[in-house]
Parts: C-alpha cells; structure tokens; sequence
C-alpha cells in the first residue's frame, strides 16, 4: 500500500516519530531507530554539544532519520525562535518542534507564545511542528500561521495516561488540513494504535520507549501498533454500536 | 507570605508525638498514594518508614524513571573565593578559623574554566564565601561574566543576594541559584551562625524565593544535615521545595542532601543522619515531590554514591575541588571548605553512572541572549 505522510518535503513510510530524552543509555538510540525503523527523531537543542571533544547525540542519530530539534527549555516565543536559529545554524535542518513550557508541574505548552512563533519560524523557511494544548481554534490559527503540523498532546508529557483529551483531538483531526501529530501522553502500544485509528497522521513518543526496560523491542511495539492502528483507519473501521450488529444483514433477503 | 509562615506554624508541632503514632499501615498508605500531603510526608520520615525502605525506594525508582528517565545531571563546583567574614561554628571557610585565604583573579579562573571545561561537563556552581569588601558583588560579575563565555550553565552558591542583583546575574548567564538554608529551627540556626550577615535567619530564608522572583530556571535548596533534628529539618525542607515549586512554576526546584563531614576547626554535628535514613529521606522526597530534581555532591563517598543512583537521584557533582584554586594547582596546605569522600576523577565518575546502566548528561542547556 502506498501510503505516504508528507511533511517539509519529507515523505515518510513509518508515522512513528521518537525522542532521543531519558534512555539510560545514548548507545540505545540507533538500536531502537533500527528496530522500529522510525524515520524521524526529536532532540533537545539544549542537550546538544557542538564543542570539539565532547560526545555529541547527534552522532547516535543514523543520516538516514529526519532530525527534529526541539525548543524545550524556552518559555516564551522569542526564546523559541532564537533556540530554532540556533539549531539550523548548526546543521540541524529545517526542521523544528516548538515547545514553549512556562509551566513545570503538568509542563502545559503556551499555545499564545506557540502560535506567534509558528508565525515567526515558518515565514524563516522552517518546517514548523508546534507542540500545543488540543484546541480547535488554535489549530485553525496555527494553519493560518503557517505550520506543518499540529502536535496536540494527548495527556501530560511523560504521564503515561493516553490519550485523555480524545475528544478535542478528534475535532482537530476532522476539521485541520494539515496532518495531526500526537504527542505526549502515549504511554502503551494500544493507545498509540487508538490515536491512528481515530486518525491521526502519526504518533511521538519517547517516554514510553526509553524508560522501558527492553526500549528496543519497545521501540518495534510501538511501530507495530502504529501500523496496526493506521490500516484499521485506512480499512474504514466499522462504527461503535450498543446493540448486537449480525454480520449477514437481516434485511439482506429483500434485496 | 513567605515560607516563615511554614516554619512558623510547625515551631510548636509535636513532632516526637506524631512519629511515635505512625503505624506500618500508615507508611504503606503514604507510599502508594498518587498525591501525598503533609501527613503522608511526616509518615514516610518517621522511623517506623525505615521498616519499608525497600518499598519506598521502588516507588521512587519508578517515578523517578517517568519524570526524569534514566538521565544523571552532572556539574562541577569551582571556588574561587574562600573570604569569609560569617562564623558559622561548622565550616572550614568560618572567619573564626584562620586558614590561608585567597581569592582567584581573573587570569586565574579563566585557568580553572579550560581545565574544567576538558572534562565535557558545560554546568559549573560557583561558590565564594561572604565577604563583601574583597570578593564581593562586582568581583562576582567580573568572574561569572567570564565564566559564561565558557559554560553555558552557571549556578552560584555565594551569599544571599537580592532579587535585583539575581536579575542582573542573569544578565551575565547565570541560570542557578544554590542557597542551603543550614537549618530550620530558629534557635539552633542562632547558636550556629554567631556572627556577620548569615546571623539573619529571614533573609537566607527568602533567598531561594528571591532568585525565582529573578527568573532563575533552577533553584536549589537543602538543609544541612547533622545541626538540628534531622527527621523535623527534612521535614521543614521538604515544604520549603514544595512551597517554591508551588509558588514559582517556571523554575526547576532541587533539593541536595548534605551531611556534614569534617572540616576545618573539628566540629562535631549533635546529631548524625545515616547512610539508611539518608535513603529513608531521599525516596521519601521522590514519593512527595516526584518532579524535584534530587542532588547528591562528592561529600559522600564513591561506593554509597554509585547504590543511591537508581533511588531517585538526578543531579550530581564531579570531579569536586573544595579548595579555591583546585583544579589547576593542588597545592598542598590548602583548606578546603568541607572533606570530599569521593575522590574519583570525573572521567571515573561518569564511566560508572554509565557502568550502572545511567546516562551522565553533561549539557543540559543552551542559553539564547
């Protein structure tokens, strides 16, 4: 099946996105890039270290994986948008998740400060992920504003609870044009399988697979449940009923 | 109001009487709960939560994973001053004890940054003593504004500063602010600081609130352990993070837990904490405040530093000096502000966090000015 999510004139088979954040070990990276054969990885510009000598994360990454820097640690647009300069600067692609925290207890995204920096970045050229709060609206204004994606999260980061704000997320998914990624919150393979069947045009997880005792074989898990979850969406699922539906079609004679 | 409220409040808590009424059920209670209050919290330090340590430090594995993943922070202290005119009857670097003093030029510390700065690790504490007429305030923003060009992470442990002074840190790349509180209880904190600036209790009190107010993102606090009832300091500590925290959303709080170990003038601490309620306090932290960084310094020794690391730790120093001038020259006769028991070089340190199944992280932040 050819089946292809485009994103910044990237084309991408697997719609599992991952994080380089909280393995016990840097080595782990390549190992479960191999086996879940995600083709695009988030990494903190913070965590980064271009000096000459030291062990840089970058090195983890295979060249064939989409690298996505991510703004954590800023906490308003303009911190944003120096961190996404920086990182191009320093050959990380067009690529850039915005993450925008004020907020350490839960780690809610800023949508307002979020929203100004889509603006910003994408009329700089980038391809713009915004990582925000599920809100229609917002999605509406973060198209308008030039991102490439919307990164609804789907409970807190690194909560492990799901997707907890389905309800949201399904309104963005029917109404935005531009794919829907979410993003944090995903913390078992079925629930990443749930996203894709309501539709979602991929999945980013990091927690669940990097604090996993075996986050290579998770890794695959996840893969397979997100691959799981989209050919159910593509196979038009069948609708969720109370009463019992009988497979031949009691009317079926009169036709 | 500030956190004397909290202090104030707890002065005339029974806190014998309430340890001595908790019960096995109690701990076992507090440790699987998903939000502990301020019962939970004296539960799991009362002595009858030593029965349980295995328990509690499984559940404070677990949350420590979740929030932090299996990430070791790691910074370097570097002194540069040790002038000191406070007497605090526990510390090398006391005005009552006459030790060689020195004060690190410029020249000299930009030595110690490219030293240090071999090593990878980019987060640096600086430390001074208090003494205003020579290493005072300007001397502390020629040094850090030097320093910034080589670390991109600052921390200071100095002298309580005001809110204007930590804005204007900032200013020169400083993003941290370490103030231990020393203790809690009022009358002990008298009977330890005898003279100069730090015999105002209130002051050092508001400090950590005044940094966050300066939008530093990393406060750390913690209280001395060895001067005052440990289980009541602990206690006292651990509201105090959670009332930063609360209060001060955008700053990353953390608590580190010193032992007094010895030092110049040969104080001997009333009271002592163990290596078990150490353990006992740390999980008890994790399970009341899974989201606070938790910080272990090279006071403690290699071996007990290396079991702690899967128990809810996620700070450590390295490669620690405590003298001013320590890394590039390590000339003998020099007092070092407290004795370090883990002497590993930093190279050694960060090999075992990774032998142990850790990732050291040695940059952790990326300033945008």
């Amino acid at each position: 099946m050819n089946d292809i999510l485009k994103l910044g004139g990237r084309e991408f088979t697997n719609r599992l996105f991952t994080g380089t954040g909280k393995f016990r070990s840097r080595s782990l990276i390549p190992k479960m890039l191999e086996a879940s054969r995600s083709e695009m990885i988030t990494v903190a510009l913070r965590r980064v270290d271009f000096d000459e000598g030291s062990e840089n994360i970058l090195e983890f990454i295979p060249k064939n994986v989409v690298l996505l820097p991510n703004t954590s640690g800023a906490r308003n647009c303009d911190e944003a948008v120096r961190i996404a300069r920086i990182a191009r600067e320093a050959g990380m692609g067009d690529f850039i998740k915005i993450e925008i925290i004020t907020e350490t207890k839960y780690l809610m995204p800023d949508n307002e400060e979020t929203l100004k920096a889509t603006k910003i970045l994408s009329a700089e050229g980038f391809t713009v992920l915004p990582y925000v709060l599920p809100d229609l609206t917002y999605s509406y204004k973060l198209v308008d504003a030039g991102a490439a994606a919307v990164m609804p999260l789907g409970s807190a980061i690194g909560s492990n609870r799901g997707i907890r704000l389905k309800e949201i997320i399904e309104m963005i998914i029917e109404n935005i044009d531009i794919p829907v990624v979410v993003d944090a919150g995903i913390g078992r393979p079925s629930q990443a399988a749930e996203a894709m069947e309501m539709g979602a045009d991929a999945v980013l997880v990091n927690t669940a697979i990097s604090i996993a005792d075996d986050p290579v074989s998770m890794g695959r898990a996840f893969s397979m449940a997100v691959e799981a979850g989209r050919l159910a969406y593509l196979s038009r699922m069948g609708e969720e009923t109370r009463t019992a539906n009988a497979s031949s079609p009691l009317t079926g004679f009169l036709r | 109001m500030s956190f004397l409220g909290t202090v104030e409040k707890y002065e005339n808590f029974g806190f014998d009487g309430y340890f001595a009424s908790v019960t096995d059920d109690d701990v076992k209670k507090s440790i699987v709960k998903e939000k502990l209050t301020e019962k939970d919290l004296l539960n799991l330090l009362s002595p009858s939560a030593e029965n349980h340590l295995e328990r509690m430090a499984k559940r404070s594995h677990e949350l420590t994973m979740q929030y932090f993943g299996g990430v070791i922070s790691l910074y370097i202290p570097l002194y540069i001053s040790n002038y000191c005119s406070n007497g605090c009857v526990y510390c090398g670097f006391s005005a009552n004890n006459s030790i060689p003093r020195k004060k690190l030029t410029l020249e000299e510390i930009e030595k110690e940054a490219l030293i240090i700065k071999k090593t990878g690790i980019k987060h640096i504490l600086v430390l001074t003593g208090e003494a205003e007429s020579t290493a005072g305030f300007e001397y502390v923003k020629e040094s850090v504004g030097l320093l910034s060009r080589h670390f991109p992470s600052i921390s200071v442990e100095m002298f309580p500063m005001s809110t204007g002074e930590y804005a204007e840190l900032k200013t020169l790349g400083v993003d941290g602010l370490t103030v231990y509180q020393e203790v809690y209880d009022r009358e002990i904190y008298k009977r330890m600081h005898t003279s100069g600036k730090k015999t105002d209790y209130l002051s050092r009190l508001e400090c950590p609130e005044r940094g966050a107010k300066a939008g530093l993102r990393l406060v750390n606090i913690g209280a001395l352990y060895g001067l005052g009832d440990v289980r009541k300091e602990a206690f006292m500590n651990a509201l105090h993070a959670k009332y930063l925290d609360d209060k001060y959303p955008d700053t990353e709080i953390a608590v580190s837990f010193p032992r007094i170990t010895h030092s110049e003038g040969n104080f001997k601490p009333p009271h002592e904490l163990s290596d078990w309620t150490f353990v006992q306090f740390l999980t008890a932290f994790r399970l009341f405040l899974p989201r606070v960084s938790l910080n272990v310094s090279t006071r403690e020794k290699a071996l007990f530093r290396n079991n702690i690391l899967p128990l809810g730790i996620t700070r450590m120093s390295a490669g620690s000096k405590t003298f001013v001038g320590g890394y590039a020259e390590s000339e003998k006769g020099d007092v070092p502000q407290f004795d370090i028991s883990d002497g590993r070089s930093t190279e050694e340190i960060i090999r075992s966090i990774k032998e142990r199944g850790y990732q050291p992280v040695l940059k952790d932040w990326e300033p945008v000015k």
